[in-house]
This record gives structure tokens, sequence and C-alpha cells, in this order.
């Protein structure tokens, strides 16, 4: 083989001819994804379940705007609406938004660092069955939650649990247990993915793949991932001292007995504030990957990108105190919180002007997924600026715990990240199935998801600055509090139907859409030089790079990227 | 298109990266040591907060010879790799019953604690904060020796039905890494716990 590795893959060492195979029963094809430690079929899988998480946690989330619409309603009871907003919470960030970044993660990074498959195959399967297992504990707890013989319930302690409304005096029956199990599995399941994402990236680039000539997704994976060690596992750690607690009678956050909840605060904002910059960083990734190849241009100011990552990856860690500035911490630790919290901005600024110096100048091409990551710049900023605004700890004693804060993060959540979700999805899908998205659909997607989105969470800034706290179930009919909650309910609902064109466009799609052919955005990293779909050994010959835009070197031999770098 | 660029000259260096078994085994031990970070603060964070006693002054004693068992069993871990390394099968053999053992005796002692603790002292982990912490943090270590004595096993079944060559030291380095970060964490546990919190 030795002979051959010296190249890039040239077309004729892909194995173009489609296999006929043979019909297979459903059995079969269920027994080879159940059994597959195939880097891309876990990945898919991973994606595919979170996106029915993403549609349970979303039907949650309309419920509690149906409740919301109109003052005094009673569309639901008190004790569904605490269930409803646990489950979301805890629904989209660990069994929504860690699975699709490690879906992502899983399916691009061996094919962008020209590797045949994951470290650790075998790991990575259990990894994903330990994670959907979670998601399953938890949402089974709507039927065991109170044991066999009542009926059931959810958890309905909130995403965050404080202590000591988790104790078993005040959370009777397995509501709560089903919570913490499934949270504990998550993070196996999570810190197992990191391990082999890092052990992928550091130990299996293809000849050639310096860390400095490595694309920008990779390294924002290698980031999150490490973040994923120091942060998942103190989140692990509090799960089992409350476990402990609720089971065998210990008192870790049994104020009675001496213990401290505000001790549980603590472990679960080391976790809590971090991962959301986990989220935030697959978002950047498909950023660094698309605004280039849509403005046809190379990124703007790689190391200053890397160097950011990393320093975002470190400031993280040192900010997750700003969720208590209310606990009564003390001045000097509230101005550090409020200092470390605001110099997250710097490094982010770094990226968005890098982003933007990207566009400028470049031809662009508004296809579907340059639409989301402008939406995505642009409200990814908002969202920033709202972030300053709260790491202000005067601001925030107001502000605290009152729908300002959930708009301010949903912003980020919604606005930044799931748009920039979309946009990966518009750009890799033709790769993963061989064919490309629909364009008018993607459109009527994207506008729709913008005029909801700016509906719901424009508006869901003013009653939270009019005082109206997160998590009450009803309200009076104040002066302006009725017009607001109505368009943000009725902004939800678009977001719904945007959200259904999309899951309509990625189903016809499979069967309806243009044949895409290998590289169809005219891009310039390794997975856009395999066949789509990718064949399982993904390289037929291992590629061997110079430059940090290989296939730009292949189509341009006369002007190839190492002249520059 | 069909034909490969000229590729820049470039001096054919070796393209060697880091073996995946060690960058695994350190990421997972960098996520370990946050879990047992977590516990570590807890500890000192209720150190002396207990309501009731028993407290750790009345009850627990230096574990001094099962500390050196422990401690020592990473130097004959770490001489058995370097003997596998030089193809002595028979000396990597001994040196690693050797480990087993002392590990073995390790969580002996810790049992024989415990045991002493419960049904002696009356101390649980329902007892009071201490007792809490104490077979938590405690408790949590004992179970990374138990899975490292389990590993341990293995291979020693393997090395004793001739299942272990020369080549398979580097598998032997990433277990021998575990192994050492039990023991470090042991250092750690036993600071806190024996020496700062009595």
């Amino acid at each position: 083989m030795a002979d051959f590795v010296t190249s890039l893959p040239s077309l004729e060492a892909i194995d173009a001819t489609p296999a006929q195979k043979p019909r297979r029963l459903m059995t079969e094809i269920l027994y080879d994804w159940v059994t597959t430690v195939d880097h891309k079929k876990i990945g898919l899988m991973y994606i595919g379940s979170a996106l029915l998480f993403l549609v349970a946690g979303g039907i949650e989330a309309l419920i509690m705007r149906i409740q919301l619409a109109v003052p005094h309603n009673t569309f639901v009871s008190p004790e569904v609406f605490n269930r409803m907003f646990t489950m979301h919470g805890t629904t989209m960030v660990f069994f929504m938004g860690m699975p699709i970044l490690f879906g992502f993660g899983n399916y691009l990074i061996p094919l962008m660092i020209g590797a045949r498959d994951m470290a650790f195959p075998r790991l990575n399967a259990f990894s994903f069955w330990v994670s959907l297992l979670g998601g399953l504990l938890l949402y089974y707890s709507f039927i065991g939650g109170s044991g066999l013989y009542g009926a059931g319930t959810a958890p309905d302690v909130g995403w965050f649990a404080y202590a000591p409304l988790t104790a078993k005096a005040f959370s009777p029956g397995h509501s709560t247990d089903y919570w913490t199990i499934s949270i504990l599995l998550s993070g196996i399941g999570s810190i197992g993915t990191a391990l082999n994402i890092v052990a992928t990236i550091i130990s299996m680039r293809c000849p050639g793949m310096k860390l400095s000539r490595m694309p920008l997704l990779p390294w924002l994976y290698l980031v999150l991932s490490n973040m994923v060690f120091i942060t998942v596992s103190p989140l692990t750690a509090a799960q089992i001292m409350l476990m402990f607690d609720r089971y065998l009678g210990s008192h870790f956050f049994d104020t009675q007995a001496g213990g401290s909840a505000v001790l549980w605060i603590h472990f679960f904002w080391i976790f809590g504030h971090p991962e959301v910059y986990i989220l935030v960083m697959p978002a950047f990734a498909f950023m660094n990957e698309i605004i280039p190849v849509f403005s046809r241009k190379a990124i703007f100011g790689y190391p200053a990108m890397v160097a950011a990552s990393v320093g975002i990856g470190f400031v993280s860690m040192s900010v997750w105190a700003h969720h208590m500035f209310t606990v009564g911490m003390g001045a000097g630790a509230n101005v550090f919180f409020v200092l470390s919290s605001m110099v997250v901005a710097i490094p982010t600024g770094i990226k968005i002007f890098n982003w933007l110096a990207t566009i400028w100048g470049g031809k662009v091409r508004f296809a579907t997924p340059m639409m989301f990551s402008v939406g995505f710049l642009f409200q990814f900023l908002i969202a920033g600026l709202t972030g300053v605004m709260l790491a202000a700890a005067p601001f925030d004693w107001q502000l605290h715990n009152s729908y300002f804060v959930v708009a301010h993060f949903h912003y980020v959540l919604v606005g930044g990240i799931l748009f920039a979700f979309f946009a990966a999805f518009y750009y890799w899908y033709p790769k993963v199935t061989g064919r490309m998205m629909n364009e008018r659909l993607g459109k009527w997607h994207f506008w729709l998801m913008v005029i909801g989105f700016h509906m719901t969470f424009d508006f869901m800034h003013i009653p939270g600055i009019l005082g109206m706290p997160r998590r009450v179930y009803t309200y009076e009919p104040r002066p302006g509090w009725e017009a607001l909650n109505l368009i943000v309910s009725i902004g939800a609902l678009f977001q719904a139907i945007a959200i259904l064109l999309f899951v309509i466009n990625l189903i016809r799609s499979n069967y309806k859409g243009d044949i895409a052919g290998n590289d169809p955005w005219d891009a310039w990293t390794l997975e856009w030089s395999v066949t789509s779909p990718p064949p399982v050994y993904n390289f037929a010959t291992t590629p061997v790079v110079y430059s940090r835009r290989p296939l730009w070197d292949i189509k341009h031999p006369e002007d190839p990227d190492w002249n520059y770098e | 298109m069909s034909t490969i660029p000229i590729t820049p000259e470039v001096a054919d260096e070796p393209w060697v990266l880091p073996d995946k078994g060690t960058v695994g085994m350190a990421c997972l031990i960098v996520a370990e040591s946050a879990i047992f970070l977590i516990f570590v603060v807890a500890y000192i964070f209720y150190m002396g907060q207990s309501l009731g006693g028993p407290t750790p002054q009345q009850v627990l004693e230096l574990p001094i010879f099962t500390t050196i068992c422990l401690l020592s069993s990473s130097l004959t871990l770490h001489w058995g790799v370097a003997a596998l390394r030089k193809s002595k099968v028979g000396a990597f053999t001994a040196w690693l019953a050797a480990t087993f053992t002392l590990g073995t005796i390790f969580i002996v002692g810790t049992g024989m604690e415990w045991h002493h603790l419960i049904y002696v002292d009356g101390l649980t982990i329902r007892t009071n904060l201490f007792g809490t912490t104490f077979y938590s943090l405690v408790g949590l270590h004992a179970t990374h020796v138990i899975v490292g004595l389990a590993m341990l096993l293995v291979a020693l079944v393997a090395a004793l039905t001739g299942h272990v060559k020369q080549e398979h030291a580097h598998r032997m380095d990433v277990l021998s890494l575990y192994w050492h970060f039990v023991d470090a964490v042991w250092i750690v546990v036993f600071t806190v716990v024996y020496v700062l919190g009595r």
C-alpha cells in the first residue's frame, strides 16, 4: 500500500460503481443499524434521535406557549406546566443539543481529516446507545414516574433542579430519579464520544495534515471535547451525590443535616455555563466551513480563529457564577464573575469580525446554507449583546429569572445554534444522501423561521423587563403583558410550521432531490473528494494534504494554497 | 482533473502521530480528575460541618501500611512494563502478580477499615456529613482501584496463559497510565481525608 499513499485520492481511485445491492429484509437492515460501529451510521443515528427529541421538546414548548398565550389560561394545570418546562429544558440540552453536535462530529470529523473511522468505533457505538437509553428513560418517566401504581408523572424540578427541591421529602416518587439517571447516562455517553473525538483528531489525521492545516471544524470539536471532560464530569459527580442523597440517605444537599443547597448551584453551573459554549462551538465550526465556501474566499484569520476558540474554551470555565449574582456571594466574587463573563465577548467578537472579513469582497452565493449563516451572524451578535448586559451584576439583580433571561439564552440557542445547525443540514445533506435539499422549500423554511423567531424572542425581552418571571404558569392581565405574550405565542406557531417544512424537505429530498454529485458546492475540504454518500471505507487511498484547502490544490494546480500558508 | 497536481517539494519526514490508546486514556484521566475534584471540594467544604459525631479525629487512623502497598504497586507495574518492553515475559508476569497482590492488600485494608467504622464506631453514610463525604470520596477511589484490579487480573491471566508478548507493551502502557492515576488520586485523598481532615 505504501506506494499509493502519496497523494490525494485521484478520481480513478474512487470506486464509483453503484453497488447494486439485493433487496434486504427490514430486520436485516435494522440489525445492520443496531450493530454498526461505522462512524457515519452512528453519526446519522445521533442526528436522527436528536431530531426526534427536538420534536418532543418542541411540542413541550408549544404547550407552554399555548398556556401563556392569554392570561388566566387553564390549558394545562400548574403541575403539568412544571413538568413541561423541566422536560423541555432537559430534552433540548441533553438529548437534542449534545446528540446532534456529536452526530455531526461523528459523521464529519473522520471524513475531514482523512481517516477511515473514529479512533474507538465500539466505544463510539456504546456512547450513542447509552445516551439514547438516557433519553428514553427520561421519557419513560411519563409512565413510570410515580411507580406503576399511579398515573405517570415527569420530572418537575426544573432543568437545573436546585436543592433542596430534589430531596426525597419534596420530590417523592421516582420522577426526579429518572431525571438524575438519564443525565448521568447522557454524561457517560458524552464523555465517551468526546474522548473518541480527541483521540481521533490527535492520532488519526492523514499524512501532511498538521494541526495548523486542519480544517476549523475539527479544531472546534477538539476544543469542545476537551471542555466536555472538564464540565460534564462535575455534573456527573453532582448527580452521583444526588442519587446517594435520595437512595442511601446521605446529606450532600440536605440542608436539615448541615448540607448546602448553594453547593449544588455551584456544581450545576460549573457544568451548566460551559455547556452553553460546548453547544455553540459546533455552530462556530459550521460557520467556519460554510461562510468561506459561499463567499468563495479562504477563511479570514485562521490562526486568530483557532486562538479565539481555545480562548473561549479557557475563559468559559471561569464564568459559571454569573448565574448566581442573586445568591449573595459577596462583592469580590461578583466582580470577578462580572469581569470574566465580559471577557468572553472579546474572543467571540474576534470570530464575528473574521466571518465578516471573510464575506467582505467575496462573491457571495445566497443559497439556503448561506442564508441561515447570515441569520446566525446577526442573531448571535444580538444574543451576545444581551449576554454582556446580563453579565453586569446590578442589571442581573433586576432581571434575574425573568423572561429577559429566557429571551437571551433562547436567542443564543435558537437564533444562534439552531440556525447554524439548519445551515449545516442544508450544506452537508448532499454529502450524506447524494441528493440536494429543495432550495424553494429551504427558502420558505428560512423566512418562516426568521419571522417566527423574531416574533417570539424579540418580544419576549419586554415582558421580562416589565417584570414577568420565568416559570409562572399563568399571569394577571396587566398592561402590555397580554399583547406581548400573544405575539410570542404566535411566533412559536410560525417556528413550528417552519420546522415542519424542514422535516418534509429532509424526507422528500431523499427521494426526489436533484442528484448532488461529489462536490455540489465547489468546496475545499476532504469530505467533498469522496462520493456522495461516502463509501463505508471513506477513502480508497489515504489522502495526503499540503495545505488547509486540499481540494483547492487539486482544482487549481497552477495556484495552490501552499504558496500562501 | 484526474492528474495529481505536483506536490510541493517536501522532505519526506515520517508521519508519526501519538498513540490513540495513550491519548484516549489521557482524556479519561482528565475527565476522572474532574469528577474526583468535585468530590474533594465537597469533602473540604463540609470539613467540620457535621452536626453530630463521630468526628474524623475520633475514628480515623492513618492507613500507613496499605498506602505503602498501593504506592509501591505503581513501581512494580512500571518495572513490569519495562521488563515486557525488553521481551522478558517471565519477569513481567512476576511484577504484574506483585502489583495485583499489593492492590488487593490495599482494597482489603479499606474493607477492614470500613467494617470497623460501620460496626464498631457506628459511622455510616447516613450518620453525618463526615460519613457522607468520607464514604463517597474513599468509595469512589476504591471503585477505581477495583476496576484497575479487574483489568490487571485480565492482563495477568493473559500473561500466565502465554498470550502476552513484547508487542503488547504499549497496551500495558495504557493500563499502567490508569494505575498510576489511581495511585496519584490516593495521594490527594490521603492528604485531604487523613492529614488535613483529621
